[in-house]
């Protein structure tokens, strides 16, 4: 039988953020009601595991849905950038990595997960209409 | 309906290389994965079948069984051979993860008689994992 088959590279990466979990229009009391320690003023910092999953067509030529030699500068390049707007939850930072990494030319980037400790992880899924 | 995965790891070596290329272009695309001496992984593979538990046994199929399927089309076929010379599913491919799952696949595919093959995950290292699954499992979204 010959079915279709749908192929996917996913590709782990490590960085190292601090973040303070905060919002300026919340007061204190707030801040700490809904961030908790997250939202001490001095910030902490965790160890992020990062996986991003390209999908498409595996060129015949090279065998690759995606050069390793091509999206690890990628990943590299746009997300050891440091992160600007919105509170910097998990969520968020997967988000933006997602937003970052959607302009990737060869292959389309289907998932981002975000591991921000071995118990905590957040994926964002692309939708099918969403192009890379 | 319930998916479970079973777990094999084998070890094997390879190199990439395309004939059509020439040496340079080899060397630009796979970069040191070229050098056709070959290198070698210990490779992971989760294999993931899905159906209904068979409310006799409580089981989608005899994880035993599941491992003797493994141990038989792939740990006897990939575990220490070298995948560029010795593997007639793999030839006149570059055997990348990419590739090598999707052999997998089909490999098993037809194997796989209680439930059905649901996913092929397979790590080269722990920081790289291809993912083959049929084009229409994927809940609509593909």
């Amino acid at each position: 039988m010959r079915q279709a088959l749908k192929v996917s590279l996913t590709r782990r990466y490590r960085f190292a953020a601090s973040h303070r979990l905060h919002r300026p229009e919340f007061s204190e009391a707030e801040n700490a009601r809904v961030y908790g320690k997250c939202s001490n003023p001095h910030g902490h910092g965790h160890n992020y595991e990062l996986e991003v999953t390209v999908t498409g067509a595996v060129d015949p030529a090279t065998g690759m849905i995606a050069n390793l030699g091509e999206l690890d500068p990628f990943v590299e390049r746009q997300v050891v950038e440091e992160f600007a707007e919105n509170v910097p939850t998990a969520e968020n930072i997967c988000r933006e990595i997602y937003r970052r990494l959607k302009s990737f030319p060869a292959a389309r980037v289907e998932r981002v997960r975000v591991e921000e400790t071995s118990k905590n992880s957040f994926e964002f899924e692309a939708m099918a209409s969403e192009q890379a | 309906m319930i998916r479970v995965t079973r777990k094999i790891e084998f070890s094997a070596a390879h190199f990439y290389h395309n004939p059509d290329f020439s040496e340079a272009e080899n060397r630009r695309v796979f970069g040191k994965c070229a050098n056709t001496h070959g290198h070698g992984h210990n490779y992971t593979l989760e294999v993931t079948v899905a159906g209904e538990p068979d409310p006799a046994t409580g089981m989608v199929l005899d994880l035993k069984e599941l491992k003797d399927i493994l141990q038989r089309e792939v740990g006897d076929r990939m575990d220490h051979r070298h995948l560029n010379f010795e593997v007639p599913e793999l030839a006149g491919r570059i055997p990348t993860c990419e590739n090598i799952a999707v052999a997998i696949w089909k490999l098993l595919e037809p194997k796989i008689t209680r439930g059905k093959l649901d996913r092929v995950r397979l790590y080269e290292s722990p920081d790289l994992y291809a993912d083959c699954t049929a084009a229409e499992s994927t809940g609509g979204r593909g």
